[in-house]
């Protein structure tokens, strides 16, 4: 029970981007359609979890002083296997994350539950642990890329849900930087507003 | 003349923060007090184009001739951990007012991710060396200055009257959204120096 409670808490409790504000870049680079924020999640789960087991597993043999260093080449290592496999077999997705997927390296919530999960618990734990933050993340950018891209192009996963009248005239902005930042914003506020009479 | 483009390019049209969407969690984490941004973004200028300078003959010296282009990613990021270390104890022991200044900032740019998206971002697009550090340190100044403005803006929002929901990050990310429609109205300004130059 206990176990499926790591998993389970970065789907509302620990959920990513909203509760611990960390990793954004990614989270508004690549939500412009439902799509793009499922690769790049997907990614993201990978490599948090495989990071995790390792960083877990070898929690007794990386010395303190140095294990920053090591998880940055632990998790640097799937980054880089993730890119070589998404430019090999998703193309598509390879060039619409572009720099993206490289900088995954550099994303806080991977490091953060580096340190702060997987290098004190045992590898079935930080697995799943891994596995629900990253399901969590993968959750958040596919909800915000599906907003972005119902509204600003009409859209949802590249099937046209709009009328065409709307679609020709959509809120284009919301696909550029402004419309991700006002996106991740408001959503934000809604989330603070639904669980703030629960936490007080 | 093509370093003035790119100059004004990075600094105001590509802006790194609002447009390209590198380094959104200093942008975040950072711009609550003037001074803390005016720290942070002097230090992200220091380390952005030290780190440019030592990255791009790491790529077109080793990586190209023995082709090794798979590790970008893995050595760039010890390049940068390692710069930023380096640097750290440098100021500490040469010049210790701007440590002082900077210190606290420093370990935290290592996971800038504008510090390694600017270094592979020059690689990509095929930069010279001088055409990367001039880009490396006006996207620096461009972030400086996006974080800047954010920060007086966050200054005066402290004695709004903001809807509770709303306070913190959230006020503050509607705030980095209306920045970047602002600065969307440079956006042409790239083509218009190219026709000019042309002429």
């Amino acid at each position: 029970m206990s176990v499926f409670k790591e998993f389970t808490k970065g789907l509302w409790q620990e959920l990513p981007p909203f509760r611990l504000v960390l990793g954004l870049c990614p989270v508004l680079a690549v939500t412009k359609s439902a799509t793009n924020g499922l690769g790049m999640g997907l990614a993201v789960i990978f490599v948090l979890t495989w990071s995790n087991i390792l960083v877990s597993a070898l929690r007794k043999v990386i010395p303190r002083k140095v294990r920053i260093a090591s998880y940055i080449v632990i998790i640097a290592t799937f980054v880089v296997i993730v890119e070589m496999a998404t430019q090999a077999f998703f193309y598509p997705v390879y060039e619409a994350l572009g720099i993206f997927i490289p900088l995954i390296v550099v994303n806080c919530v991977i490091l953060g539950r580096a340190e702060a999960f997987a290098s004190k618990n045992g590898v079935i734990a930080s697995a799943l642990d891994g596995l629900g933050i990253g399901a969590g993340f993968t959750m958040s950018l596919v909800v915000l890329g599906g907003l972005r891209e119902l509204i600003g192009a009409g859209t949802l996963f590249d099937v046209e849900i709009m009328s065409a009248a709307y679609r020709s005239h959509s809120f284009s902005f919301m696909l550029e930087a402004p419309g991700a930042f006002i996106c991740l914003g408001v959503l934000l506020a809604i989330m603070n507003a639904v669980s703030a009479p629960s936490s007080s | 003349m093509e370093y003035v483009i790119i100059v004004i390019g990075a600094v105001l049209i590509k802006n790194i923060l609002l447009a390209e969407y590198l380094g959104c969690c200093p942008f975040m984490g950072t711009s609550k007090k003037m001074n803390t941004a005016v720290g942070m973004g002097l230090a992200v200028i220091f380390v952005l184009t030290a780190a440019t300078a030592v990255t791009y003959p790491i790529h077109h010296y080793i990586f190209t001739r023995f082709g090794l282009e798979y590790l970008q990613t893995i050595t760039f990021i010890l390049v940068i951990a390692a710069l930023v270390q380096f640097v750290e104890m440098f100021l500490k022991k040469a010049i210790p007012a701007l440590y002082q200044s900077l210190g606290i900032f420093l370990p935290l740019i290592t996971t800038n991710c504008a510090v390694l998206g600017v270094a592979i971002l020059c690689i990509r697009r095929d930069y010279s060396f001088v055409e990367s550090i001039v880009f490396a340190f006006s996207s620096a100044a461009g972030f400086t200055l996006a974080l800047v403005l954010l920060a007086g803006i966050r200054e005066r929002l402290i004695i709004a009257d903001v809807p509770k929901p709303l306070q913190g990050t959230a006020i503050g990310l509607i705030t980095g959204g209306l920045m970047a429609l602002a600065f969307f109205g440079f956006s042409g300004v790239d083509g218009s120096l190219n026709a000019l130059m042309q002429q």
